[in-house]
């Protein structure tokens, strides 16, 4: 039996996909197993080919791989889609009384289970349940305990009453049953559980998560994909830690609320993705420049334009570190996996509220949109510190104040960070603007008092280069001679094809880079390596460009950019296929 | 404190670089007598300007303020009072300012209703870029990037804003100071989005809508027998395109106003020192 066990829905949008694949997903969760999942989607409401993968061990997972075990095809199309990864002796469940399904060809060497899920279903109670049919037929062929479906029914259908629950869980038991009198094949699957309990979430629901745990108090967006589930998770949430969540008329209002928020004191923050940011881009350096602390985060997909709202690309680098007119100081943040996405949001806001700067929070669709299981440890809540940095009150502001007994929000210190007041703060009224401005928020064309503004802002970017761990996650065998560096999602797949390419005797030092500015100086490990390979999701390699600027030495690339992400077997043979070139 | 508040309280130490005569001055020193006369002082009161002559009063007045960017002022008002309710929040605007670049987030701004005031100093003409049409330039009104005028009618604000919602609309001249800070303070004690819009001359770039213009055309609504709190009489005075009116043309007395709607009524400027409690729930969800 294989190690892991790679299983899929697919069919239309609008056919249940999300939440099959959810529920199956918590029922192997629940029952102690680590679960990665993977969505294909499509932009549009109904119809179009839509998929949910879960790919699960008793081990960590944290990739996809090129593999599919048993698959539930709702469409013809959905095992044409997906006849790359089944291979000889995979399971495809459908439904042959279907009649776009009475054709349909099992290609040579799968296995085809005929279930006629919706007659099943309608027997349960109403042919809405044929999924579950479906799943209970799929726990049959695994050899999966279906009781852990029933826990993960209960989640999914409790608030509607126990009927709904009950007749669920006999719609799983007559395809379970179904495939155990008609079938007497012997598959090749027998999903152990364990005691373990595992929480169960993707990249957006942490930050949102993250934000929550940071003290976010103020959330304004407009809905994109891939962000729109960090606004989605902190709606209804928020408002028990005291918070509150505004839809935008615009991502131009949005930046515009939180900035506004922040300036009043509260922790803020706003998600969209690349359209989203490059709308946001005139604000920004409003942000920067007013040096007001603010989390942005960029949930990024494929571009430009419009591109491919629903696919994985890491193409909005350059725009994070250089988008907007003239010079800001700013820090971009990028975490490598799910739970990063979680520490990382509290990083940044610890990290705005510090150096009284914008952060760039970037994600990538596939951490985004992915789950994956981890112990609940992970995040533990007590583990979170809150730094708000150099804030005044009406007691301590008095040493900030100039001889007039003025407030001077943007004094010149050693440290680049000037004291903050938050609005109510006695003798603390001062403005703040875009325009250059004096010590006092003032507007000024002084020539001098511009050099001093300038350098005391980009001076918070070399105290924060001494102050804080810019380190990389590190993997790997430490003495190899060949690097391998990434950002993003890739740490999944790179972290597994490790171990691939260590079974052709490859070794590899593999850094993950989670902070795109300040970055780690890589001076040092180029000099330890004869081969350095950057390995990033998009066509020109924007990281690769940026650490070649930072190290002057070239760097070898794997590159991918058809919009989905690194699959570890295929990162692997990239990998390999690199190094000997 | 607030009762020893005086109006120059509000007013910094810096010398304004508006034109000599300009409409502004009035506007601004009408904005801090109506603040003044409503108890709050500089330490609780929040201006935002966008871009502009009118962005450059935060810089005139002694409050907490901010200067944004073109016409995204009304957002980060409405940011900090969701923020922090105890603050008073004032936005100051221009005609292009809010009715052109900003014009999306005036519909917003006036849907959403969140208790702040909105003070659009309209003079007709962009100023500060010396003398294009604006959103409410007249069709003919000559200018450098329009020769033979715009050729567009001119937005019409109050009927955008009762279009969109509104809960209070008002219009002041500015020039009229005692009646400009009592419409401003009206907008003030409004329980939700107050809106004025106040005719705020250009004396280098508009010589139509000049002084002597609003002097000799605007009928004052107190004088009229207008009822502020009937619609329909609101609606005929705001589509009467022959008249120029200061006063309080509508007000719902029934605003509920955002954050009361909301449940937004707590300053958020506190945060815990580590994870507020019940955050480890959070995780358990995702069992």
């Amino acid at each position: 039996m294989p190690a892991d066990f790679n299983w899929a829905i697919g069919g239309e949008a609008g056919d249940g996909i999300d939440s099959t694949g959810k529920i199956f997903a918590q029922a192997l969760s629940r029952a102690g197993r680590h679960v990665f999942t993977s969505k294909d989607f499509a932009s549009r409401i109904r119809g179009g080919y839509t998929a949910y993968k879960v790919r699960t061990a008793v081990d960590p997972v944290q990739s996809v791989v090129d593999r599919l075990d048993v698959l539930i095809a709702l469409t013809p199309r959905t095992i044409e889609e997906n006849l790359d990864e089944l291979h000889e002796g995979s399971v495809i469940i459908y439904d042959g009384e279907r009649t776009t399904m009475e054709d349909v060809e099992i290609p040579e060497g799968m296995i085809g289970l005929e279930v006629p899920l919706k007659r099943l279903a309608e027997e349960a109670g109403g042919a809405i349940m044929r999924n579950v049919v479906a799943l209970g037929a799929a726990c049959e062929v695994a050899d999966f305990p279906i009781e852990n479906l029933d826990s993960a029914l209960e989640k999914r259908f409790g608030s509607k009453g126990q009927q709904l629950v009950d007749n669920n869980k006999e719609a799983a038991r007559k395809g379970q049953d179904y495939v155990d009198e008609e079938y007497d094949h012997e598959f090749d699957y027998d999903l152990e559980t364990t005691d373990e309990d595992y929480v169960l979430l993707n990249g957006d629901e942490a930050i949102g998560m993250g934000a929550i745990a940071a003290g976010c108090k103020f959330y304004a967006g407009y809905p994109i994909t891939p962000a729109t589930d960090v606004m989605e998770y902190l709606t209804g949430r928020i408002e028990n830690f005291g918070g509150h969540v505004v839809q935008a008329e615009d991502e131009l209002s949005a930046i515009n609320l939180a900035l506004g928020a922040a300036r009043a004191g509260a922790r803020s923050m706003t998600a969209t993705s690349g359209p989203g940011i490059d709308l946001m881009t005139e604000t920004f350096g409003l942000v920067a420049t007013s040096e007001t602390p603010l989390v942005i985060c960029d949930v990024m997909r494929s571009g430009p334009s419009t591109g491919m709202p629903t696919k994985q690309e890491q193409g909005d680098l350059n725009m994070l570190l250089y988008g907007g007119h003239g010079e800001v100081p700013r820090f971009v943040l990028a975490p490598t996996t799910i739970s990063e996405c979680f520490w990382k949001t509290v990083e940044a806001f610890n990290l705005a509220e510090k150096y009284q700067t914008p952060v760039y929070l970037t994600a990538d669709l596939s951490l985004a949109v992915t789950e994956q299981t981890f112990s609940p440890e992970e995040f533990d809540m007590d583990e979170v510190e809150i730094d708000r940095g150099k804030v005044v009150d009406d007691d301590t502001i008095e040493e900030w104040q100039n001889e007039k007994g003025q407030f001077q929000p943007h004094a010149i210190t050693d440290d680049g960070v000037s004291p903050r007041a938050f609005p109510g703060t006695g003798e603390g009224a001062h403005m703040t603007t875009g325009l250059e401005h004096d010590e006092l928020g003032r507007r000024t064309e002084d020539t001098d008092l511009r050099i001093e503004q300038v350098d005391k802002r980009n001076r918070k970017v070399e105290t924060a280069k001494e102050q804080e761990d810019w380190s990389p996650r590190e993997f790997g065998d430490a003495d190899s001679d060949n690097l391998v560096v990434s950002w993003g999602s890739n740490e999944g797949a790179m972290v597994e094809a490790i171990a691939l390419l260590e079974e052709e005797d490859v070794d590899v030092r593999f850094l993950s880079i989670p902070y795109m500015f300040p970055r780690f100086d890589l001076t040092e490990a180029f000099e330890d390596a004869e081969e350095v390979v950057v390995v990033e999701c998009n066509a020109t390699g924007q990281f690769a460009d940026v650490i070649e600027h930072d190290t002057l030495t070239r760097v070898k690339r794997v590159n991918k950019y058809n919009g989905v992400r690194f699959k570890a077997d295929e990162l692997a043979e990239d990998i390999k296929q690199t190094l000997e070139a | 404190m607030s009762s020893e508040i005086r109006f120059t309280d509000f007013k910094s130490d810096k010398q304004p670089t508006w034109c000599p005569g300009c409409g502004d001055f009035g506007t601004m020193n009408g904005m801090m007598k109506a603040l003044a006369n409503t108890g709050n002082d500089p330490d609780n009161t929040f201006v935002v300007a966008g871009i502009g002559c009118s962005g450059k009063i935060g810089t005139y007045m002694h409050s907490y303020a901010l200067h944004g960017v073109h016409g995204r002022a009304l957002p980060v008002g409405a940011g900090v009072k969701l923020a922090n309710p105890d603050l008073e929040v004032m936005v100051a605007g221009g005609d292009g300012d809010g009715y052109s670049i900003g014009a999306g987030h005036f519909v917003h701004a006036v849907r959403r209703n969140v208790d702040m005031t909105y003070v659009v100093m309209d003079n007709r003409i962009y100023g500060l870029t010396k003398g294009q049409a604006s959103p409410t330039s007249r069709e003919d009104f000559e200018t450098s990037t329009t020769p033979e005028g715009p050729q567009q009618p001119p937005v019409n604000p109050m009927a955008l804003a009762l279009a969109s919602g509104a809960t209070f609309i008002a219009q002041s001249f500015s020039t009229d100071a005692q009646r400009h800070a009592e419409i401003v303070q009206k907008a003030i004690e409004h329980d939700g989005f107050g809106f004025v819009n106040v005719f705020s001359p250009c004396v280098t770039f508009n010589d139509v809508d000049t002084y002597d213009y609003f002097r000799d055309s605007l009928v004052d609504l107190a004088e009229e027998d207008h009822d502020p709190t009937d619609y329909d009489a609101a609606k005929d005075a705001i589509l009467d395109a022959d008249k120029e009116f200061q006063g309080v043309v509508w007000q719902n007395e029934e605003s509920v106003p955002y954050g009361e709607k909301h449940g937004v009524t707590e300053d958020m400027s506190q945060v815990d020192e580590g994870a507020p409690e019940g955050a480890m729930d959070l995780v358990r969800e995702f069992y």
